[in-house]
């Protein structure tokens, strides 16, 4: 072998390695790569407040279960999922190139957010109404109302940020600063939103139902 | 039609399929609220069913169905995640079981 062969050979090894580091991870970009591990990470942190709950639910005796009537949470559920396939259809037509259509529904998904919150807050405003506070709870345990107002807190905290995230990625998107891959990641981030509100319905609102 | 709206419109018959699954779903859940049975079995079949729900939401309306590396990579984590949290329900039961209000 020459030493020409050996340059070369030198040269495509190197070149391979640098590829090998420098080539994203799972094939998928950067910025969305982060929001998967941004996406973990949120759902450790919101496992261990379920977990938490469930402990201090099973370890609590009488605990209280005050919700009458599932109607509320039905429509909200309701919402919050309508609103992840509106997302999805925004996601679609943005890889399909239709502008238009992805801004039009990416506000669609973002009014949807809005309704879910409102409703959230009403429902919240209710039991506040009741005598449940944080540190208090009319019909025993106040760990009852510390558990429920941190568990949906953080996941309507979450779905505000979706929101105003929905509104800003959507604008910046119509106006061509932002693009497709943008909004996917926009979606990923709304789509988990809805993925623990499946988590929170059960546990939260359905296992404290009043028979 | 072309080829590529086709292709469009088929991608999205499948999204509004797995949209009323999940949706039909989240209806099951609160059908089990209703049934009348343990606190326990409840929770088994709610935590099951809202399991099925993720499940399908990560896999096509996240799109991890196409990216075989990245599912593992986030089950994985997710799953030792879960897992490592399991060790406190025996101290939860024995607050039930072990207390002398549990008697």
């Amino acid at each position: 072998m020459s030493q020409a062969d050996l340059s070369i050979h030198g040269q495509v090894s190197r070149t391979s390695a640098t590829e090998i580091m420098t080539a994203p991870a799972f094939s998928v970009p950067a910025k969305k790569m982060a929001m998967w591990l941004f996406i973990i990470a949120d759902t450790a942190t919101f496992a261990g407040c379920l977990f938490a709950y469930g402990f201090t639910r099973n370890a609590t005796p009488n605990w209280p279960r005050p919700f009458d009537s599932i109607t509320n949470v039905a429509v909200m559920t309701a919402v919050l999922l309508t609103s992840s396939l509106t997302m999805l259809i925004a996601v679609r037509s943005a890889e399909n190139g239709d502008k238009a259509k992805a801004f039009r529904f990416t506000m669609i998904t973002a009014v949807f957010g809005i309704i879910f919150a409102i409703l959230h807050l009403r429902e919240w405003m209710e039991l506040v109404g009741k005598g449940v506070t944080l540190f208090h709870n009319p019909w025993g345990t106040p760990l009852f109302g510390s558990m429920f107002f941190s568990i949906t807190g953080l996941h309507l905290l979450h779905v505000t940020g979706g929101v105003i995230a929905l509104i800003a990625v959507g604008l910046r998107y119509q106006v061509g600063r932002y693009n497709a891959d943008d909004l996917e990641i926009t979606g990923l981030y709304w789509h988990f939103v809805d993925l623990v509100w499946m988590f929170v319905v059960p546990l939260v609102y359905l296992l404290n139902l009043s028979h | 039609m072309t080829t590529a709206e086709t292709h469009k419109n088929g991608g999205m018959t499948k999204d509004l399929i797995v949209y009323v699954c999940i949706l039909a779903l989240a209806g099951i859940q609160f059908v089990i609220a209703y049934q009348d049975i343990s606190a326990s079995q409840m929770f088994v079949r709610m935590l099951s069913v809202a399991v099925i729900e993720a499940a399908l939401a990560l896999l096509f309306f996240m799109d991890l169905a196409k990216n075989r590396g990245l599912l593992w990579f986030f089950v994985i984590f997710t799953v030792f995640v879960l897992l490592a949290m399991q060790y406190g329900w025996t101290d939860s039961f024995r607050l039930t079981d072990g207390v002398p209000w549990a008697k």
